[in-house]
């Protein structure tokens, strides 16, 4: 064997010596920290291990967009007021101990409570909210959901540079511990929406410390730099892994916190999730893969979880389409699917095949009931408006993102359209951003979607439908519609309101630019240890109340 | 010889020139962009993030400004990882994937080598067609169903491995970066073993080796002197593609074993229109690849005196 | 074939047309001639050609289509009993669907689990049961390999995916190899500075992110899927290439490649008449490589979303599908990975039959 050969071998013989060495050898080395913990440790040291789908793109409660963001930030910053432990309509108190608004809901005044502490040791005051708003409508920050505060007076303004003084937004600084805000019309529902990333607090000290209040993507947001005010601190973040929380001695209501601390997941594949619980490395997973869904409840009914969300599954219609132009045609598409089929067969997670557009939940208003499965009527309609049996219906495509749920869905409605009204459709699959160009350019016939309220209260739900919206994307435009939303923010009266914003989603069924499909369920699988975790209709729980049994349970 | 490696390194720059521009404007003609989400931003906070990314600026400007920055190294800040830059999630997720990959790169080497061999001196035997066919599976189940499966048996089952994630996990006696090795690994052990057993079937046909075995050399030597060596030559072209796929993450395990590789996190960025992390990767991965071409180029060299001009 | 005649002692020496003449063989004859000699090889042919049948014509006579869903039917075992379930509605026809008889016993939740039991027994035992306007007996229907979650019958899905990998497999594939071993060919027989240009041009080719290429090809042109194998193909050449220049350059120094050199022979026809059917074992095995991988490849772009569309499938889509699935129906992994399995072993027995068949050196055993 030449020499050059040999050489060649005893490297990789080296090398693969040398990885098994390291491989084995690894355990002494690192330090046991808290992550690497089995449930029976879990739950002796009250850590609780939870997924939350996939790695959050930033913890920065102006910046944060999704659902998965706010999980996590709500754990170590809290709002003026905080979700209750078992009704997602009610509030506890958070930053505020008390508040008050004026008769018609415009005004309000919320007292900080004198003992709030951020974990550097400030008080947190009532200019800590301030600032915190003026970054969010600070145009050269870019957060993206600026929109969210436009609700204050002058916020709008201010965003678009038309007037230059922050105090001319309605949110003041009474003194440090009273804090007013003013908003355009009515607001009922500000409770609910001031637990919204966008309206939460950051230590001003700890932006100052990184640039100015306008500087994005600075590393305040990393482990050791982190200040909170909420329950937990965090300790270390490994992206694409773990996010470690622990307790925050600081909290004002420190001592009413059960745990000891939480471990944030980033998985994002169902199927590991659902392996990753079998295996006992989590208490809680954020999902569960369709198939196993029957499995779970025939076999581990004390292990899934179905509760109702805040969601609605869609499509949306270009009604700038020949045919789909006539609301006739419109409701006849929607006639034409045996809603109870797909979620009997095809989601089995007990989802509520959906009658209207706002899911119900939403405290005091009434879910509408007006989209039924009348394949008959349906197909009267389509003859009505001029294609009967399907005849001459033009070919459509329904657009939808890749995941295997949506195209179950989206082949059975094709099938159910195909049988029921003899007309033809073709299905596209398309990646994510792909997908969304197609939607917000309107360049789709049909479009898969989906909307999540963001706070307990219809208007969620109905406002973006108004005219020129950007999450409207139908083309659809209702100028009565338009003026009955409009009433609704005038409206200082619950229950009216309600009323009209009932009128308005009428109208809105009546015309129908979308494909309702059913509304959502949170389903997902917990260890029988984990306490007090309800179900709460957006999904939003406070850490503080959950609790660990200490004795070991073992998954199956 | 040094000449030689000199002058394929100084290759490197332009390559990696056209790799970038090319990319580059590759992303730039796809649509999508880095700020769409399920829910729209208004068109003024889009207009203010793609005025702060300078994505509002002539292509060909954003092209050059980019440039200029990456001469210094800096491929700039990630628009998925906010507080991080293009740099850093390399350098943190790069070595994941190097672990696995060199794992798994030894995995196949070893068994797809040692497979190859012994089929290709037991030809047309049991000892040919048994170690051929089971290589044929790793080949035919993809990572997609192996890793699953791997993960049930040797995750749930074994409890010898962990499910999902990367760091400290303690309570299983496996390093996380072995289910994922192994799971890469076969695939590429399996088309070691082939392409083996192939050139040694070339080389044992040859007359010099009949020659050998009249002379009465012994089979051992005839293999592990003459046989091995051209056995080896068409694995040696094919390990730099080989070791340069298994770095790019097979982000396909990643996912499965949940790894937080660079594999991963390169899928991810294209999905999320990440330019500056596409890039990025791209041009990483693009030298690495050039790299391993080069040396696997060399170790032919060294091993096959026939192609030295 | 020689001619048993003998050849008369003054006859014209010149040989006559025909039998009484031995047939030059050329390479191609002779191997195939070897060919039919190696059984496992033949093997492979035949199963093969058996599969490419099966999926061509099969899906005509399965009786069930590939696209039209049933959903109430869900994921059903291979050859389990179906119930036909009638719903007579007030206006028009009678619904007809089908479910489970394992899932029968869930449409009636309300009841205790005694009754449910009795009622399967009824249905099972042939009889009909018949509750408010809907009536429920067995059919006739079988599924052999059982059916997905939408209650398509999954042999038929498994033959039409066939149709699309095998499409995917060979066009890729026959893409990659006219590129591929022209390209390798000519680099390595060039040598020098053409051969660094077109080498390095291969480099970079092989580090543009491939995902890239797809979704922008896909989307430019549409989801068109014969896109999709001219896109593969040209991914999987550049591999081909470098093995083939790693083969071209240890022969051309050989002397017979010195000796056509030095009669002048042209370039194309060194290269295309000696150099290249002497690589070809390692092209043929390296082809026998390249199919799997290209439907592989294939597989991982319909699990990124950038494959076939639905309805249509791909034993590689069936595969991800089933293997998502595989712990509550094994049958939709096992039945698409034996056609994917099969294919490929006799897809390899094949080449390897082929390589020997056509390695000249091999007929002096």
């Amino acid at each position: 064997m030449s020499s050059a050969m040999r050489t060649v071998i005893g490297l990789i013989a080296v090398l693969f010596a040398g990885v098994l060495v390291w491989m084995f050898a690894r355990g002494t080395a690192t330090d046991r920290s808290s992550y690497s913990l089995t449930l029976r440790e879990a739950n002796r040291n009250k850590i609780l291990l939870l997924t939350v789908g996939s790695e959050p793109r930033t913890l920065d409660p102006q910046a944060a967009q999704g659902v998965t963001e706010h999980h996590i930030i709500m754990a170590m910053i809290e709002g003026l007021v905080a979700p209750s432990i078992n009704d997602q309509a009610k509030v506890v108190p958070g930053m505020a101990d008390r508040w008050e608004h004026n008769d018609d809901y415009s005004v309000w005044t919320f007292h900080i409570g004198e003992d709030r502490k951020w974990s550097n040791g400030d008080p947190v005051t009532a200019h800590d909210f301030v600032f915190s708003y003026k970054r969010m409508l600070t145009a050269s920050f870019g957060a993206q959901y600026a929109e969210n505060l436009y609700i204050l007076k002058g916020a709008e303004e201010y965003y678009r540079g038309q007037t230059r003084n922050f105090d001319d937004v309605g949110v003041k600084a009474i003194d440090d511990h009273n804090l007013r805000i003013e908003l355009v019309g009515p607001t009922p529902y500000l409770l609910s929406l001031v637990q919204h990333d966008s309206w939460l607090p950051i230590n001003p000290k700890t932006i100052l410390k990184f640039g100015n209040i306008d500087t994005r993507d600075t590393k305040w947001t990393h482990a050791g730099n982190y200040v909170a005010n909420g329950p937990f601190l965090m300790k270390t973040w490994r992206p694409n892994d773990v996010i470690e929380v622990v307790r925050n001695p600081l909290y004002w209501d420190a001592a009413n916190v059960k745990l000891n601390g939480i471990n944030f997941y980033s998985i994002e594949n169902s199927n590991t999730a659902g392996r990753a619980f079998q295996a006992g490395q989590l208490h809680k997973t954020d999902q569960v893969s369709l198939d196993k869904v029957p499995y779970y409840r025939r076999v581990h009914p004390e292990l899934i979880r179905i509760d109702p969300y805040e969601g609605v599954y869609f499509y949306r219609i270009n009604i700038s389409r020949k045919a789909l132009d006539n609301p006739k045609v419109r409701l006849a598409l929607n006639l034409a699917i045996d809603r109870d089929a797909i979620v009997k067969n095809i989601l089995r997670e007990d989802q509520k095949p959906a009658t209207g557009f706002t899911p119900p939940g939403m405290g005091d208003y009434t879910p509408l009931n007006k989209i039924t499965y009348d394949p008959e009527r349906a197909r009267q309609l389509l003859a009505e408006a001029g294609y009967p049996k399907g005849k001459g219906f033009p070919k459509f495509t329904i657009h939808f993102n890749t995941l295997e749920s949506h195209r179950a869905i989206a082949e059975a409605i094709q099938q159910m359209w195909k049988e029921e009204l003899g007309i033809d459709v073709t299905l596209e699959n398309q990646e994510w951003k792909v997908y969304l160009d197609t939607q917000n350019s309107m360049n789709y016939d049909i479009s898969r979607s989906a909307w999540i309220g963001d706070f307990m209260d219809p208007v969620t739900f109905l406002s973006m439908w108004t005219a020129g919206n950007g999450n409207n994307n139908t083309h659809w435009a209702n100028s009565k519609y338009d003026a009955l939303i409009e009433q609704a923010a005038r409206t200082g009266d619950p229950k009216t309101r309600l009323d009209i914003l009932h009128r308005a989603e009428e109208l809105f069924l009546s015309e129908l630019p979308v494909v309702l499909v059913y509304w959502y369920t949170n389903t997902y699988l917990v260890q029988p240890s984990v306490q007090n975790w309800y179900p709460l209709v957006l999904g939003n729980h406070n850490y503080k109340f959950i609790n660990l049994k200490d004795e070991f349970e073992r998954a199956k | 010889m040094i000449k030689v490696i000199a002058g394929r390194l100084l290759q490197l720059i332009p390559v990696l020139w056209i790799i970038l521009t090319l990319t580059f404007f590759m992303t730039k003609i796809v649509p999508g962009g880095p700020f769409s989400a399920e829910r729209q931003a208004t068109p003024e906070v889009i207009a203010q993030l793609n005025a702060y990314y300078g994505l509002d600026k002539p292509v060909w400007q954003q092209y050059l400004g980019y440039l200029s920055k990456v001469v210094r190294f800096d491929f700039g800040p990630s628009y998925t990882y906010q507080s991080e830059s293009v740099n850093e999630v390399i350098g943190r997720a790069f070595p994941i994937s190097l672990q696995i990959g060199t794992l798994a790169f030894c995995i196949a080497l070893v068994i797809g080598a040692t497979a190859g061999v012994i089929a290709a001196v037991n030809k047309n035997k049991l000892l040919d067609y048994l170690p051929m066919s089971i290589s044929m599976l790793g080949i035919c189940l993809p990572t997609f169903v192996l890793g699953p499966i791997f993960a049930l048996v040797f995750g749930l089952v074994l409890k010898l491995a962990p499910v999902s994630g990367w760091y400290g996990l303690n309570y299983v006696p496996l390093h996380p970066a072995v289910m994922p090795a192994v799971t890469l690994g076969l695939f590429y052990a399996a088309y070691i073993a082939r392409l083996t057993r192939g050139g040694m079937l070339d080389i044992l046909n040859q007359d010099f080796i009949r020659t050998a075995r009249a002379k009465g050399v012994p089979e051992h030597e005839i293999i592990l002197r003459h046989a091995l060596r051209g056995g080896l030559l068409p694995v040696v072209a094919f390990l730099g593609p080989c070791f340069a796929g298994l770095i790019s993450g097979s982000f396909v395990v990643e996912k499965v074993f949940n790894v937080p590789g660079l594999g991963q996190e390169f899928i991810k960025s294209v999905f999320n229109r990440d330019y500056p992390l596409i890039l990025g990767t791209v041009v990483f991965f693009g030298a690495l690849i050039v790299i391993f071409n080069l040396v696997s180029d060399v170790v032919q060299l060294l091993l096959d005196p026939r192609s030295r001009n | 074939m020689r001619d048993s005649a003998p050849a008369a002692p003054f006859a014209d020496p010149v040989p006559v047309q025909g039998e009484s003449l031995e047939r030059g063989s050329s390479l191609w004859r002779d191997a195939w001639l070897r060919l039919q000699k190696n059984r496992i090889a033949l093997f492979g042919l035949w199963t093969f050609m058996l599969i490419a049948i099966l999926c061509l014509g099969g899906p005509f006579f399965t009786g069930y289509s590939y696209e039209s869903t049933e959903i109430s039917l869900k994921a059903s075992a291979p050859l389990e009993r179906i119930v036909l379930r009638t719903e007579f509605r007030k206006v028009g026809e009678p619904r007809e669907s089908y479910l489970a008889l394992s899932s029968l016993e869930d449409e009636f939740l309300g009841r205790s689990p005694a009754e449910r039991r009795a009622i399967k027994e009824r249905v099972q035992n042939g009889n009909e049961f018949r509750e408010g306007n809907a009536a429920y007996r067995l059919s006739n229907q079988r599924h052999v390999f059982g059916t997905d979650p939408l209650g398509r019958d999954l042999l038929t899905r498994a033959l039409i995916g066939g149709r699309i990998s095998l499409a995917v497999g060979f066009a890729a594939t026959l893409v990659s190899i006219a590129i591929g071993v022209v390209w390798g060919a000519a680099a390595g027989f060039a040598g020098g500075k053409v051969d660094t240009v077109m080498m390095r041009f291969a480099d970079i080719l092989y580090a543009l992110p491939f995902t890239v290429i797809v979704i922008l090809l896909m989307v430019m042109f549409g989801r068109n899927f014969v896109l999709l194998f001219v896109a593969i193909g040209a991914v999987e050449w550049l591999n081909m290439s470098r093995i083939v220049r790693g083969q071209i350059i240890a022969l051309k120094n050989q002397e017979f490649i010195e000796a056509a050199i030095s009669l002048g022979l042209p370039a194309y026809r060194i290269m295309f008449r000696h150099l290249i059917p002497n690589v070809m074992g390692s092209i043929i095995i390296y082809t026998t490589l390249t199919v799997p991988n290209v439907m592989l490849l294939e597989a991982v772009l319909s699990f990124l979303g950038l494959g076939v569309q639905p309805p249509l499938s791909s034993w590689g889509v069936l595969i991800d599908e089933g293997s998502r699935t595989m712990e509550t129906s094994p049958w939709l992994l096992f039945f698409p990975a034996v056609f994917f399995t099969l294919t490929l072993f006799s897809l390899n027995f094949l080449g390897d039959g082929l390589r020997d068949a056509l390695d000249p050196k091999s007929s002096k055993d």
